[in-house]
């Protein structure tokens, strides 16, 4: 489009735009977006399921039946039994609850390191920015999987590690996007004019600027909570990150997976579908979320 | 800024980045652990014994000692020796990475041109549910775990349907296209996970070219449509696709070690891991370096081929 | 409509009706609009931001992006039907009958391939083979009067000045000879006299190949020179229609009564008069408006206005006007009183507010770019001082340097009331900021998008002021009805608000400490006519009423005229003139502030003072007197050896030039717009 079409339709839009109409326009926008209403469905899904967890299943989830072992899907153990006669069923549903706590964690301690790393290396020029960009360049050389392997076998395994070493991961990548998002507020003219009242960098950094970074900042969180749902199943399913006796998914697909050959597929699938909704689900959300911020 | 200055200063940068890496990885390998010996022989063994093996291993030494012995080493090909195996660790190492080249390598030659025909479908036909259709598939494999995708794949193609085989390792001898057949399965989950990223980069490439003013101006100059968008829009479309391939690289090689462990194919993920379990320091430490060098190598070669086919930056500034 | 006998109209619009599809709805952008331009008929199409015009020149092109549609209309060219087209017939009738020329040439081409492979390419779809393509490329470059053009072939966009890329777009555009030409704001990219040229260019072509033109833009005076026959637009709808001279000295329809009486006019300054200005906003929506679109701002209307639309009525032969009361609109009432305020605060002139001496700026070490070179002004209480220059010529520079953004080289003192002022503003003092501020160019990049009204204009006086409570909304209330801006829009915000009303409150916040002296960086450059007229009208009053100060910088020699007492001429960093308004205005003056003139003046003041060549580049400024390379009235050999003086010539006038004052040229600016 070219200028002056924005004006022609953007300038009659604008004079009604309170920002209670915004948000309510927002809000009807996102209600009809198919995706985003998936996802949200599919999270809140699992978060409920995490939270219900133990008043909803119909056995504990560490209750052994040696008489039933691998057992196939029946009315009575809609999901099966593990080789441990386990319910798979109520297992897959309290494998919900660590990966639902590990992974906002790691992603909400990624954002606030990440903004305020994004905030001070995009207003500072020069030396600063170069020598930590560098840093951060060095430590995203490395794939955070592999970060995590080196991090954890050298430091043992919780998930404390797990939430700090994939946190401060998070939050280098944050702050990468914040600190684009930074630059291109920085030389903008209400900028100059703090800057003309005698304002402190800390005051324009926080007050001024980061208003108008938060939007991308929803965003990148949002698409880092997939991420991170992402990396603690793989680093559970490698033995690395959610320990035994939980019901995590990712752990139980490591334990049962020499099963599948020989037929008893029910107790790795349904572990799987779960990983595969829980976060196909917050990046539909994500994608949708975005797609009516952009608008 | 001449291309050449241009290759030096980025090549200066590589470099850097990989001294600061190899440092990271020494203090994790080294540093971190705290007392390796122990950490090797156990909470129960005798103290001297600890210490006699930290002696034997050179931990005892100062730590600049050991990082400077370690990286000169490395620099020529010493990769110290394993602990696990009581083996120098750089055949090991050759070994692997060629095996995973091989499988990162059908991984590529599928998801490169499907995603950037895929990303250029979208952008034609942007808005319509082809289009939807495609980013939405897209981001949504990109975020399922490996193992989930190669799991369920296991499940359909070798289990069910007997189409594949379960494992990547084809047998000894075997000739290219045998190779290539059992490499297929490990390298679908590579291919969903960075089939996203690509398509959407083109896509966005494309739509920008678009809807810009030199194809405005191409258009109206009368040229038809293949011609505006084969000589205009694509070479515009795609550049910036370049750097994204090669940042696509790291979430690749971070998909290496569950790809291999999943399907049994000894590559330089599974050999990490392997070494991660056993505490194998040197192993570890010299496969990350490895792997962190060939991702570095791999932006440089991406950023240099982008330089190269941007002439705002190949032939500098006003004159 | 005039058509020539005989032959086809070379565009033909007819009911035009457009609109485009935002968040689900149709929004009319062009409603009824029908005009007509004959072969080798030059028709400018006028109007402010909003009104439509770039629109119909892209449905004339059949480029409306993908959510705008022709609802009703016909557009013929040279007879064929315009809008049913498709294909290969479409595709053959833009190689050879259409051309179009925009506003961003470094845009317009692509950045990959090179120049002359661009230019070839018209040739290609013509027909022309390939042996011939580059040969012909060559021929029509140099007949834009590009110097070395096989060199210029070989480039690629990027390193290529505006001006020479528009002369090479221009190039494309004529290259086939098309029976029609549409311009849409050509030249508004361009530098003064880089535009001049670009135009006389455009008219000389346009002369040797018949072409008819539609020409697109807002400026005025650049229509009023380039286009035989004008339409005014207004909010999608044709007001009036005519000859462009008859329209512009005689209007007939109250908005071109209005937009031309808001132009600042030669010879009259703030001191005599104030601008008049048009009332109220464009329509938000052109749905449901019955009776004529220009109503509700309107001082004649009538009830009839308001429920009947006016068709287009003849007014004279070959003149249409879209009026009931066409015959009173000469005498549209104003809307602002001509006569400005009383002076009501008189400074003692004892020391200036501002005294710069031997200012200079260098921009990097390695590449040293010389932004300013050894620049001294003055400017005394209640007085302004208009900077003028064009790209390069470190206005800008300045004025962030006296306001601290940036700090001078080593050896520059600035003053403020004779107190040094620190060179960065970091160092400075809370009194300072406050007697010291500045309005910037662009108000949505000025005020910060995520805060109210209410917190913008407060917070300089909570942080210089100190003011609290009720002391504080008292202040503001105050300043709010100061500058007439209503209280309703506190808690509003930027984005809600209008261009002009932004630039309300940009204004609001620099003189919310009571300044001595406001730095104004363009600050109606991104503004309608209309609304720069009360912007000026405002920043005028403002100064009557409190002695304030202003450092005017602009372009537009028209307003700084208006607004200034004292102007100041820079060329590459070096002070060229400075003197009292009317003097540099009427001359004699230096040979860039002629050709200055002579480039914004509506008629062709001959191409004696036509600049050739670019301006130089600020990392090599010319040797000796930097003008040398493109001065018309260059002596010779001592104006590349020896840098002039500046020097007084009469009273407070100086100028920088070896030329006596009687060697001087002047241009006559008594022309009406």
């Amino acid at each position: 489009m070219t200028g002056e079409t924005m004006t022609a339709t953007a300038a009659a839009e604008a004079a009604m735009d309170t920002p209670a109409r915004i948000r309510r326009e927002r809000v009807r926008l996102l209600l009809r977006n198919l995706p985003f209403l998936v996802g949200s469905l599919l999270l809140i899904f699992w978060i409920v399921m995490a939270i219900a967890g133990p008043w909803i299943v119909p056995y504990g989830a560490d209750d052994t039946d040696l008489l039933n072992t691998l057992t196939p899907p029946s009315p009575d153990h809609w999901f099966g039994t593990d080789q441990f006669g386990r319910d798979v069923f109520s297992r897959v549903i309290m494998g919900s609850r660590d990966i639902l706590i590990v992974a906002p964690l790691a992603t909400l301690l990624g954002t606030v390191v990440g903004t305020v790393l994004g905030l001070v290396t995009g207003y500072a020029k020069g030396l600063t920015d170069d020598v930590v960009s560098r840093i951060v360049d060095a430590f995203l050389a490395l794939p955070l999987l592999i970060l995590a392997m080196l991090v954890i076998t050298a430091l043992g395994i919780s998930n404390t590690t797990v939430i700090i070493v994939i946190g401060l991961s998070f939050g280098l990548i944050v702050g990468r996007t914040v600190r684009a998002a930074v630059l291109g507020e920085r030389d903008l003219d209400y900028v100059a004019a703090a800057h003309l009242r005698g304002e402190k960098p800390i005051y324009i950094l926080f007050v001024e600027i980061l208003p108008n970074v938060m939007p991308p900042i929803m965003v990148e969180t949002t698409v880092r909570l997939g991420y991170a749902i992402f990396t603690v199943a793989s680093l559970s399913f490698l033995g690395l990150g959610i320990q035994p006796p939980s019901p995590d998914w990712g752990l139980s697909i490591s334990q049962n997976y020499g099963l599948i050959g020989g037929g008893y597929w029910w107790t790795v699938l349904f572990y799987a579908l779960s990983i595969g909704s829980l976060v196909v689900g917050v990046n539909l959300a994500a994608e949708g979320a975005q797609a009516v911020l952009d608008a | 800024m001449g291309f050449y200055r241009a290759l030096l200063y980025r090549l200066a940068l590589a470099v850097v980045t990989l001294f600061l890496l190899s440092i990271i990885v020494f203090a994790g390998c080294q540093v971190l652990p705290g007392d390796v010996g122990r950490a090797i022989l156990g909470p129960f063994a005798d103290a001297r014994a600890v210490a006699q093996l930290n002696h034997q291993l050179g931990i005892d030494r100062p730590l600049l000692v050991q990082y400077w012995s370690w990286i000169t080493g490395m620099v020529q090909g010493n990769m110290g020796l394993s602990y696990t195996y009581r083996a120098p660790v750089a055949p090991f190492i050759g070994h692997a990475l060629l095996n995973s080249l091989k499988l990162a390598a059908i991984a590529f030659i599928l998801v490169v041109p499907a995603g950037i025909f895929g990303g250029i479908v979208a952008a034609l036909r942007a808005g319509s549910w082809v289009d939807r259709s495609i980013v939405i598939a897209g981001l949504s494999a990109t975020v399922v775990p490996e193992f989930v995708s190669g799991i369920v794949l296991i499940m359909v193609f070798s289990i069910w349907l007997h189409v594949f085989p379960l494992t990547g390792t084809a047998p000894r001898h075997a000739g290219v296209l045998e190779q290539i057949y059992y490499l297929l399965m490990p390298a679908l989950p590579l291919f969903m996970i960075l089939f996203g990223y690509i398509a959407r980069m083109a896509r966005a490439g494309m739509i920008e070219a678009l809807t810009s003013d030199y194809t405005r101006t191409a258009v109206l100059k009368g040229l038809s449509r293949r011609q505006v968008i084969g000589r205009h829009v694509l070479r515009n479309a795609l550049l910036p696709t370049i750097t994204v391939i090669a940042t696509q690289c790291g979430y690749l090689i971070g998909g290496l070690v569950v790809v291999e462990t999943l399907f049994n194919y000894h590559g330089i993920g599974s050999l990490i891991f392997a070494a991660a379990k056993a505490k194998d320091f040197p192993m570890l430490a010299a496969g990350i370096l490895v792997i962190g060098t060939v991702y570095v190598g791999a932006n440089l070669i991406a950023d240099l081929l982008y330089s190269a086919l941007n002439p705002r930056i190949s032939f500098g500034g006003r004159r | 409509m005039p058509m020539q006998d005989g032959a086809e109209a070379a565009l033909s619009v007819r009911d035009l009706d457009i609109a485009y599809r935002v968040r689900g709805r149709d929004r009319q952008v062009i409603r009824g609009l029908s005009f007509t331009i004959g072969r080798g008929e030059t028709f400018g199409l006028v109007g402010e931001s909003g009104c439509g015009k770039s629109t119909v020149a892209l449905a004339v092109a059949r480029y409306l992006p993908g959510n705008g549609r022709v609802r009703q209309g016909s557009i013929e060219i040279a007879g064929a039907d315009a809008l049913t087209m498709q294909g290969e017939a479409l595709r053959r009738f833009r190689a050879r009958n259409l051309s179009m020329v925009y506003q961003d040439p470094g845009r317009a081409l692509n950045p990959s391939i090179r120049i002359g492979q661009q230019v070839a390419e018209v040739f290609e779809v013509a027909g022309v083979p390939a042996a011939e393509r580059m040969d012909r490329a060559r021929a029509i470059l140099e007949r834009v009067r590009i110097v070395d053009a096989g060199r210029v072939m070989t480039r690629y966009p990027h390193q290529l000045s505006g001006g020479m890329l528009q002369r090479v777009v221009i190039a494309m555009a004529l290259a086939v000879d098309p029976t029609l030409l549409i311009l849409d704001e050509p030249t508004t990219a361009l530098d003064a006299t880089v535009e001049a040229e670009v135009l006389d260019l455009i008219e000389s072509l346009r002369a040797e190949m018949g072409s008819s033109v539609l020409f697109i833009g807002h400026n005025l005076a650049v229509i009023r020179r380039m286009c035989a026959r004008v339409g005014v637009l207004y909010a999608g709808t044709l007001v009036e229609e005519g000859p462009t001279r008859e329209i512009f000295a005689n209007p007939r329809h109250p908005y071109t009564v209005g937009l031309l009486r808001c132009l600042p006019q030669p010879g009259l300054s703030k001191h005599d008069t104030r601008l008049d200005t048009i009332p109220g906003f464009l329509p938000t929506s052109l749905a449901g408006i019955e009776g004529c679109v220009f109503a509700p701002r309107c001082g004649l209307a009538q009830d009839i206005c308001r429920t009947q639309e006016p068709p287009l009525i003849p007014v004279a032969p070959g003149r249409v006007s879209r009026c009931h009361f066409h015959e009173q609109a000469p005498d549209l009432p104003r809307a602002t009183l001509a006569t400005p305020p009383a002076q009501t605060k008189k400074l003692a002139a004892i020391r200036p507010v501002i005294r710069a001496a031997g200012i200079s700026k260098t921009f990097g070490s390695h590449l040293p770019v010389y932004a300013l070179r050894d620049v001294s002004v003055e400017i005394w209480p209640g007085e302004t001082l208009g900077l003028v220059g064009e790209s390069g010529s470190g206005k800008t520079t300045l004025a962030k340097l006296i306001m601290g953004l940036t700090p001078p080289d080593a050896g520059g003192i600035i003053e403020l009331s004779g107190e040094p002022l620190a060179g960065s503003a970091t160092r400075r003092q809370p009194a300072e900021f406050e007697a010291l501020q500045i309005v910037f160019q662009n108000p949505d990049a000025a005020l910060n998008r995520s805060q109210t009204i209410r917190r913008i204009i407060s917070r300089p006086m909570r942080k210089l002021g100190r003011y609290r409570g009720v002391t504080l909304s008292d202040r503001l209330r105050g300043l709010m009805s100061h500058i007439r801006l209503a209280e309703r829009y506190l808690p509003m915000r930027p984005r809600q608000l209008s261009g002009g009303l932004k630039q309300r409150v940009a204004i609001a916040r620099a003189f919310a400490g009571d300044p001595r002296i406001v730095v104004c960086d363009e600050p109606t450059s991104a503004l309608d006519v209309s609304v720069q007229a009360a912007i000026l009208n405002l920043l005028a009053d403002l100064q009557a009423e409190q002695g304030v100060s202003y450092l005017f910088v602009s372009h537009d020699l028209r307003v700084v005229r208006y607004i200034s007492d004292r102007i100041a001429v820079l060329y590459l960093g070096r002070l060229m003139e400075i003197g009292p308004a009317a003097e540099v205005f009427n001359g004699p003056h230096h040979p860039y502030t002629e050709s200055l003139l002579a480039a914004s003046a509506e008629e062709d003041a001959g191409s004696a003072l036509r600049l050739s060549g670019e301006i130089p580049s600020a990392m090599r400024p010319p040797s000796g007197c930097v003008f040398h390379t493109r001065c018309p009235r260059k002596i010779g050999e001592i104006c590349e050896t020896t840098e002039p003086e500046l020097i007084q010539r009469r009273g407070d006038h100086a100028i920088r030039c070896h030329l006596t004052r009687d060697e001087m040229g002047r241009v006559a600016t008594t022309i009406e717009a």
